[in-house]
C-alpha cells in the first residue's frame, strides 16, 4: 500500500487541520463544493469534517456517476434486458439505481433479465465473443474517467468485426455540469447556495487535464483546486482554497500534480473524439436537461450504438415527488434536509439515486455520518 | 445409508467419471457413491451404523450432563476450490465454528450434498477428502448424511449443508445480547482474508494476490480461551458481512453502541491493497477462521495472551470498546482522528465506478 498510506497519515492530517484552523479568517464563512463523489466518499469515510473548523462547509456536488443517471436511462437498459433478451453488462454500482415500476437492474435480473456486472469493458467484449448467438449490450455510464475505455471497446469490437456487441452510451461531461451549477439561479441570482470555490475532480482530471477549469476560475471568479481522492489530498486542497479566498485569488491550482497535467491524457482524448460526439442535450437527474453535456456514438460507429440498433426512444420519467436528490445534487439542500432521508429512503431501499452509491451524498451521510444528526 | 450388494461392481471412476442422475436415485449407484466416497473418507462408528439417523451417546461434559447446542449452515461458494481451502473444509469449519462460538464442545456433524448432474467425480472426491481432513483435525466426526442429485443446470456443481451438534456445560452462557458498556472488543487476527482469496479467483476478476483463505476450525482456540475463566460475553465468527455485520448484530441485540479504533484493526497489506483497487471495505469482507470477542474489560489482557499463545490467535488484537448508545451505532475513530459510522451493509458490496 505504498503510495497510498502516505496520503492517509493521521498525524499529517491533524497538522493540516491545525493549519486550516489557523488560516481561516475570523467571522468569515467558507463554502466549498467537492464536485466528485470520490471526494464526498473520502470526506465521510475518514470523518474529515471533524478535522475542519465549523466555519468551513463542504457542499456535495453532482459528480457521482450513478447519482446523475435519470430513471429514463435505466428504464432503457431494463427494457433491453427484459424485452429484447440481450445480455446487459454494466458496472457494479449501476445495478441498484431505482428505475420505473419499482424496478432496478438488480430486480430486473431476478425477473429473468440476463444482467451481468463487469469490472471493465474488456469483460463485456469477452462476453460478446463467448456468446456469438446473443446480443450483448454494455450499459456505459460515467464521467470522463470511464469514457476512454468505452471508446477503446467500440474500436476493438469494430476491428474484430464483433457483430453482436453494442453500447448504450450515457457518458456525461464534467465541465457542463459545473457550468450548470454556476449558472443556476441559486448560485447566480439568489445566492442561496454560497459557493466560494471548488475541489476539482481527481480521476476525471487525469483525462481532461486542468485546462478546462481555467474558464470557471476566470469567468465566474471561483477558485478551483484539483485534488486526489485520498483524505490528505482533500485536506490540502481545502487549505489551498482557503488561502485563495483570503487572498482574493480565483485560480486553478493542482494539488494532484502527481497524476494530473494541464493538458491531460491526449491519447485518451483522441480516442474519445474518434468514437464520440456531443449530444445536443441530455437529461441529468437533479440538473434536468443540460445542453451539450453528454456524448453519443458517432455515425461511423453507428452499428455499435444500442440506441440506433434497437430503435430506443428515450422517455423522461420524473423522480419521486418526495425525493430531494435534485436539490441535493445542486447543493441547494443537504441529505438530512430531505423528508424521506433515512426513513423511506435508505441504502437498503433507495428511492433516490443519491442513496445508491457510497459516493452519493445521501448514502455517504447515511452510512458514515448520520449519528451526528441524532446526538 | 445402505450397503452395496455383493458381486462385482465397477469402482467409481474418480478420474473421469461424472455425477449423473442415478447417483441421486436411491439405487445401486447412489449406494456405491456413498460407500466408495462418503463412507470411505468420513467413516466412523456412528456413520457406520448405517441407519437414517445416528444413535449417539448422551452428551456429558466432565462427567456431568450438559445442554445441547445445534447449528446448521448451507455452503454455496464460487469457485469451489480457492487458495487456502475449498467448499469441503469450509462446510466443516463453518458449522464447527457456529457451535463452538456458543461455548459448546462440537461433537457431531451431519452433511447434506446436492450434486449437479455432470459434476466431475474427481472434484467431488477432492471435496470429500478435504471434509474428512477438516473433520479429523477439528475432532468432530460426520455421523450422518444425505445426497441428492439435480439435473444439469439446476445446481451450481455442488451445494453442501452441514449440521453440527455440541454440548454446553452448565453455567456457561455466551450470546449476542450480553455485551455491556465498558466491555472490550477483541479479534483473533487479520480481517478479510477469506473474502479476498475467493474474489481473487472469480472468473472475471482473477488477480495474483499471495493471499489464502483463513478457513479454520476455531474450537481449539475457543477451548484455550474458555480455560482462562475470563468473563466472556459473546463470541462470533464474522463470516458473511464481515466484522461490520457481526458487531452491528451484537450492538442491536445487546442494546449498546460500540467504538472501534481503525488503527488497531488488523488487515494484511495485501488484503488492504486488493480491497483498495476493488473499491471494497475490508470491514465488510467475509472471514472463515476468525473470532470476534466481547469480554469484561478487566479480563481483556489475560484473554489476549491466551489467544496469542494459540496458532489461530497469534495476531489477536484489542480493537474497540462497548459504549452506551441509545441508537446502537457502531462507530469508528478513523486513523485520521475523525469519526464515522460502521453501518450494516446494504445488499452486496458493489465496486464503485469513479
Amino acid at each position: 500500500m505504498k503510495y497510498i498510506d502516505e496520503f492517509r497519515d493521521g498525524e499529517l492530517a491533524r497538522n493540516l487541520g491545525a493549519s486550516i484552523a489557523a488560516t481561516v479568517q475570523p467571522g468569515r464563512n467558507y463554502s466549498f463544493m467537492e464536485f466528485c463523489g470520490g471526494h464526498t466518499h473520502a470526506i465521510s469515510r475518514y470523518g474529515l469534517s471533524d478535522l475542519l473548523p465549523p466555519t468551513i462547509r463542504m457542499v456535495h456536488g453532482p459528480g457521482c456517476p450513478v447519482c446523475v443517471l435519470p430513471i429514463g436511462r435505466v428504464d432503457l437498459a431494463i427494457r433491453l434486458a427484459l424485452e429484447q433478451g440481450v445480455i446487459l453488462c454494466t458496472y457494479g454500482d449501476t445495478l441498484r439505481v431505482p428505475a420505473s415500476d419499482g424496478l432496478s437492474l438488480m430486480k430486473a435480473k431476478a425477473r429473468g433479465g440476463d444482467i451481468r456486472m463487469v469490472y471493465s469493458t474488456i469483460d463485456a467484449l469477452q462476453i460478446a465473443r463467448d456468446n456469438p448467438d446473443r446480443e450483448v449490450v454494455f450499459f456505459a455510464i460515467g464521467f470522463e474517467t470511464t469514457t476512454p475505455p468505452t471508446a477503446v471497446a467500440i474500436q476493438q469490437a469494430d476491428a474484430e468485426g464483433l457483430k453482436n456487441f453494442s453500447v448504450l452510451c450515457c457518458h456525461v461531461l464534467t465541465p457542463s455540469a459545473i457550468s450548470n451549477i454556476l449558472e443556476s439561479p441559486e448560485v447566480r441570482q439568489w445566492g442561496t447556495v454560497p459557493l466560494d470555490g471548488f475541489i476539482g475532480p481527481a480521476h476525471v482530471s487525469t483525462v481532461i487535464g486542468s485546462r478546462p477549469y481555467e474558464f470557471f476560475a476566470e469567468e465566474y471568479r471561483k477558485p478551483v483546486v484539483i485534488a486526489g481522492f485520498e483524505p490528505l489530498d482533500v485536506m490540502q486542497a481545502i487549505l489551498m482554497l482557503v488561502r485563495q479566498v483570503n487572498e482574493g485569488r480565483a485560480e486553478v491550482e493542482n494539488e494532484f500534480a502527481r497524476a494530473v497535467t494541464r493538458d491531460g491524457n491526449l491519447k485518451a482524448q483522441d480516442r474519445v473524439a474518434e468514437v464520440f460526439e456531443l449530444r445536443r442535450e441530455f437529461e441529468w437527474r437533479g440538473l434536468s436537461v443540460v445542453p451539450y453535456s453528454a456524448l453519443r456514438i458517432r455515425a461511423k460507429y453507428g452499428s455499435f450504438d444500442a440506441e440506433r440498433r434497437f430503435n430506443l426512444d428515450y422517455r423522461s420519467v420524473p423522480d419521486n415527488k418526495a425525493c430531494e436528490c435534485g436539490a441535493i445534487l445542486r447543493g441547494v439542500k443537504r441529505p438530512q434536509d430531505c423528508k424521506i432521508f433515512g426513513t423511506v429512503c435508505t441504502p437498503e431501499n433507495p428511492i433516490g439515486s443519491c442513496m445508491v452509491s457510497s459516493e452519493g451524498a445521501c448514502a455517504a451521510h447515511y452510512s458514515y455520518g448520520r449519528y451526528k444528526d441524532m446526538h | 445409508m445402505g450397503e452395496v450388494k455383493r458381486g462385482y461392481v465397477r469402482p467409481l471412476d474418480l478420474k473421469h467419471g461424472r455425477v449423473d442422475m442415478t447417483h441421486g436415485s436411491g439405487g445401486r449407484a447412489m449406494v456405491q457413491l456413498i460407500s466408495e466416497l462418503f463412507a470411505k473418507h468420513l467413516g466412523n462408528e456412528y456413520l457406520g451404523q448405517g441407519n437414517d439417523g445416528a444413535v449417539l451417546p448422551a452428551p456429558t461434559l466432565h462427567g456431568r450432563p450438559g445442554r445441547l447446542v445445534m447449528s446448521t449452515d448451507c455452503h454455496v461458494v464460487s469457485p469451489l476450490f480457492f487458495p487456502g481451502g475449498d467448499i469441503g473444509c469450509l462446510s466443516v469449519h463453518g458449522t464447527v465454528n457456529d457451535v463452538a462460538v456458543m461455548g459448546a464442545k462440537p461433537l457431531y456433524l451431519a452433511a447434506g450434498f446436492i450434486l449437479e448432474e455432470g459434476f466431475p467425480l474427481a472434484d467431488l472426491a477432492r471435496i470429500v477428502e478435504s471434509m474428512a481432513h477438516a473433520a479429523r483435525e477439528a475432532g468432530v466426526p460426520v455421523v450422518t448424511g444425505d445426497t441428492k442429485v439435480v439435473e444439469r443446470g439446476k445446481g451450481d456443481g455442488i451445494f453442501i449443508t452441514t449440521t453440527g451438534v455440541g454440548v454446553l456445560p452448565d453455567g456457561l452462557d455466551l450470546g449476542g445480547s450480553l455485551a455491556r458498556p465498558g466491555d472490550v472488543i477483541l479479534v483473533s487476527g487479520s480481517l478479510g482474508d477469506h473474502g479476498v482469496a475467493i474474489m481473487s479467483k472469480r472468473e472475471n476478476l482473477s488477480f495474483d494476490a499471495p493471499i489464502e483463505s483463513d478457513t479454520a476450525a476455531l474450537n481449539g482456540l475457543i477451548d484455550a480461551m474458555l480455560a482462562t475463566g475470563a468473563g466472556l460475553r459473546c463470541l462470533r465468527d464474522p463470516t458473511r458481512g464481515g466484522l461490520a455485520a457481526t458487531l452491528n448484530e451484537i450492538a442491536t441485540q445487546s442494546g449498546v453502541g460500540m467504538m472501534l479504533y481503525e488503527q488497531a484493526i488488523p488487515v494484511k497489506p495485501v488484503v488492504a491493497a486488493a480491497c483498495e483497487f476493488l473499491g471494497l471495505d475490508p470491514l465488510y469482507v467475509a472471514n472463515e477462521g476468525k473470532l470476534v470477542v466481547i469480554c469484561d474489560a478487566s479480563d481483556g489482557e489475560r484473554l489476549l495472551n491466551a489467544m496469542r499463545a494459540h496458532p489461530l490467535g497469534r495476531d489477536a488484537r484489542f480493537i474497540g470498546d462497548v459504549i452506551a448508545d441509545d441508537h446502537h451505532f457502531v462507530q469508528m475513530t478513523t486513523a485520521f482522528g475523525g469519526k464515522r459510522i460502521v453501518d450494516w451493509l446494504a445488499g452486496d458490496q458493489l465496486p464503485r465506478i469513479c
